[in-house]
């Protein structure tokens, strides 16, 4: 069993809902990640989802494409990503990191060396935005070989027929993106939603978690309440941006908007 | 060393998935996934029906003006001493150039597939312009999405599209050109994808765009073909063609593909020269990659970011290329070289002076490759320049170049 299965199905055993935060590598310093990934994890997150800066990330609003522009001013490469992660590995066994991005970076690596680089550095799986299953016939077996999760998104848009396909695809959780739109999009329909992830439950027998819109204890309660996990980026990410100068700040604050979600769901267990 | 294609084999391209070879296909996140496979259907369904393709051809003859003449320039051949010169006149089309051909088949598809509103990004302002035209003219929401830094280039074209009645959204991030303006157009397709057409300018982004892109833009190619046999009495023995995202020489390309006779040759953006990084050539200076939806050649870093470019020609100013030609490249079929920014200035002023034509500076690339080639040749043979557009849009840049402001 993966590290993000063993983690989502002990959640569900405890009638729990996973806390997903999702950050830029690199942004606003390359040093500042790893602490912030430990921050993050004492303030409740089950589960990181790390960014990999791209230069064209096409599927992000504006907080997110200066994440990555601040990372980029460090040269902040794929690679580097790989040593933070091995490095926050050094001091944290249990909680699972995603990479999440864009597919050019990891086609200027290479599948077999992304791979094999990944599962080494203690990554348990990948997101890749611009990658549908349709084209990912190489990189998927490469990336099940090493035993790391493959995890696709399902849209608003995505027909019944899709969601079968990808679901077959997927591996450690499905990434529902509650709505159309780029990430930071504000206008999150919590019954839509619900109805939604219901619908894709009764597809399969993956977890669901949700991202794009979630930004405070309201929303994180609402969309947990319907599925197995919420996913929140936009929000930290502009905290990272707020507090950029000010590195001690930064953390309190990231736990200030982390905790409360994190009790908004855990509410919905008792 | 040319490559024999069959009949069959450019019917198979692209493959169901949309590849050409290694290249091509359809890398979009999932929400956009559906539209794509609609688009692709309903385009599968259009493409031979007389509904649609009475109406697309009516609308290039008598809207856009076609054919476009295929016209002997005899003073520029009598100077160059060389291989007989033609060019082919898409600046003479409404709206002054190739674009148009394009956005008058997608601004039908949006018409059929029930879509009020639609979207462009654009680098030059001319695929912004023929946007813009074609949706007053069938009374489309329209929003062109433009990077900052062209939109001070080719302030012209924006003042255009306002007359229009286009909404002209510049775009900060990134390198502020065309790329730029493409993210920021793949972004509202997303948010809006209901209601809302992406028109995109040229044979790349995801399947099934660079193949449709390439259907509309044929016209000129199998017009060249006619013009050719009916007014020389054989085709010609190279065709040039500036290559920004491509599709103004994969029009003039796609219908000689078979005939192996015919050399092609894709100028790109040499920039300040190839050795200086400075440069949007990524055919003979890049590598493989993805963006915009699609696997192609890239300009990008060792890190897979993708590279800041420079053109003199906003509209040449792109990182990648459809990815027909990535493919073409790599079977040899097509040949693909640069132009650097004052050779296509010379090539500006020359055709200016010689011709009484002024090229568009993106079209300016191909003559200057054109004229070389030809004088390289046997007066009895033939080249045929792809004249893309119409260089009224460039003046400005012309002028600061001589230290003149109008
Ligand atoms: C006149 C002209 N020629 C060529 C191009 C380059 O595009 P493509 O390579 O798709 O023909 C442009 C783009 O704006 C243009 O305006």
């Amino acid at each position: 069993m993966s590290r993000i299965e063993a983690t989502l199905s002990q959640l569900r055993r405890q009638g729990r809902k996973a806390l997903i935060p999702y950050i830029t590598a690199g942004d606003p310093q390359p040093g500042e990640t790893v602490r912030i990934m430990q921050t993050l994890v004492a303030a409740g997150a089950d589960i990181i989802e790390l960014g990999v800066p791209f230069s064209d990330p096409m599927a992000d609003g504006p907080v997110i494409q200066l994440a990555c522009e601040r990372a980029l001013r460090h040269h902040v490469s794929l690679r580097n990503v790989l040593e933070m992660v091995r490095e926050f590995r050094q001091q944290d066994t249990q909680t699972p990191i995603v990479l999440m991005g864009y597919l050019n970076p990891v086609e200027a690596l290479g599948y077999e060396t992304f791979a094999e680089m990944a599962a080494d550095a203690g990554v348990d799986g990948v997101l890749t935005v611009d990658l549908p299953p349709e084209e990912a016939d190489t990189l998927v077996p490469l990336l099940k070989a090493r035993n790391l999760d493959v995890i696709f998104l399902l849209a608003p848009t995505t027909t019944d027929d899709r969601i079968r396909r990808i679901s077959q695809h997927c591996s450690g959780y499905v990434y529902y993106v509650s709505l159309k739109g780029v990430t930071g999009s504000a206008q999150l329909d919590a019954t839509e939603v619900a109805q939604k992830v219901a619908h894709i439950h009764e597809i399969t027998a993956l977890p669901v978690g949700v991202g794009f819109g979630i930004r405070d204890a309201r929303s994180a309660g609402m969309i947990g309440r319907v599925s197995d996990g919420v996913i929140v980026g936009s929000v930290l990410v502009d905290t990272i941006a707020r507090y950029q100068d000010k590195p001690e700040a930064l953390h309190l604050a990231l736990s200030d908007i982390l905790r409360p979600m994190r009790e908004a769901l855990d509410e919905l267990a008792s | 060393m040319s490559v024999k294609l069959t009949e069959e084999m450019l019917k198979a391209l692209p493959d169901d998935r949309g590849h050409f070879g290694n290249y091509g296909g359809r890398f979009v996140s999932e929400t956009l996934f559906d539209s794509l496979l609609q688009l692709e259907r309903e385009y599968e369904r259009l493409k031979n029906a007389p509904e649609f393709t009475e109406r697309f051809d009516r609308d290039l003859a008598d809207y856009v003006g076609r054919p476009s003449p295929l016209y002997f320039a005899e003073r520029l051949t009598r100077e160059t001493g060389g291989a007989q010169i033609w060019l082919k006149r898409e600046d003479l089309n409404h709206t002054g150039a190739h674009k148009v051909n394009n956005t008058i088949g997608q601004a039908l598809l949006a018409h059929f597939l029930g879509k009020p509103r639609v979207i462009a990004e654009t680098g030059a302002g001319q695929h912004g312009v023929a946007t813009a035209t074609v949706a007053a003219r069938l009374g489309l929401k329209c929003k062109v999405f433009m990077g900052s830094e062209d939109i001070k280039r080719q302030s012209l074209n924006v003042y255009r599209m306002k007359l229009l009645g286009a909404e002209v959204q510049s775009v900060d991030s990134g390198t502020k050109t065309l790329k730029d303006a493409m993210n920021e157009a793949m972004r509202d397709w997303v948010t809006n994808v209901d209601d809302t057409f992406y028109i995109i300018g040229t044979v790349a982004g995801p399947h099934p765009y660079p193949m449709l892109v390439r259907d509309f833009q044929s016209v000129i190619g199998r017009e060249t073909r006619r013009q050719s046999l009916e007014k020389v009495g054989r085709l010609p023995d190279a065709i040039v063609a500036c290559v920004g995202g491509g599709s103004n020489a994969m029009g003039i390309f796609y219908p000689f593909l078979g005939d192996e006779a015919v050399e092609l040759y894709g100028v790109e953006a040499g920039g300040l020269g190839l050795a200086t990084g400075q440069h949007a050539a990524p055919l003979s200076a890049g590598r493989p990659g993805v963006l915009h939806g699609n696997r192609t050649y890239l300009m990008e870093d060792d890190d897979g970011q993708i590279s800041a470019t420079h053109s003199i020609s906003a509209g040449l100013d792109y990182p990648g290329v459809g990815p027909e030609h990535a493919w073409l490249k790599d079977i040899g079929r097509a040949n693909y070289v640069s132009v650097t920014d004052d050779e296509a200035l010379d090539a500006f002023r020359r055709l200016t002076l010689v011709e009484g034509i002024m090229p568009a500076l993106e079209s300016s690339h191909a003559v200057a490759y054109g004229v070389k080639l030809a004088g390289e040749m046997d007066k009895d043979q033939m080249v045929v320049i792809n004249v893309s557009g119409r260089g009224d849009k460039d003046i400005h840049t012309i002028a600061e170049r001589d230290g003149i402001t109008i």
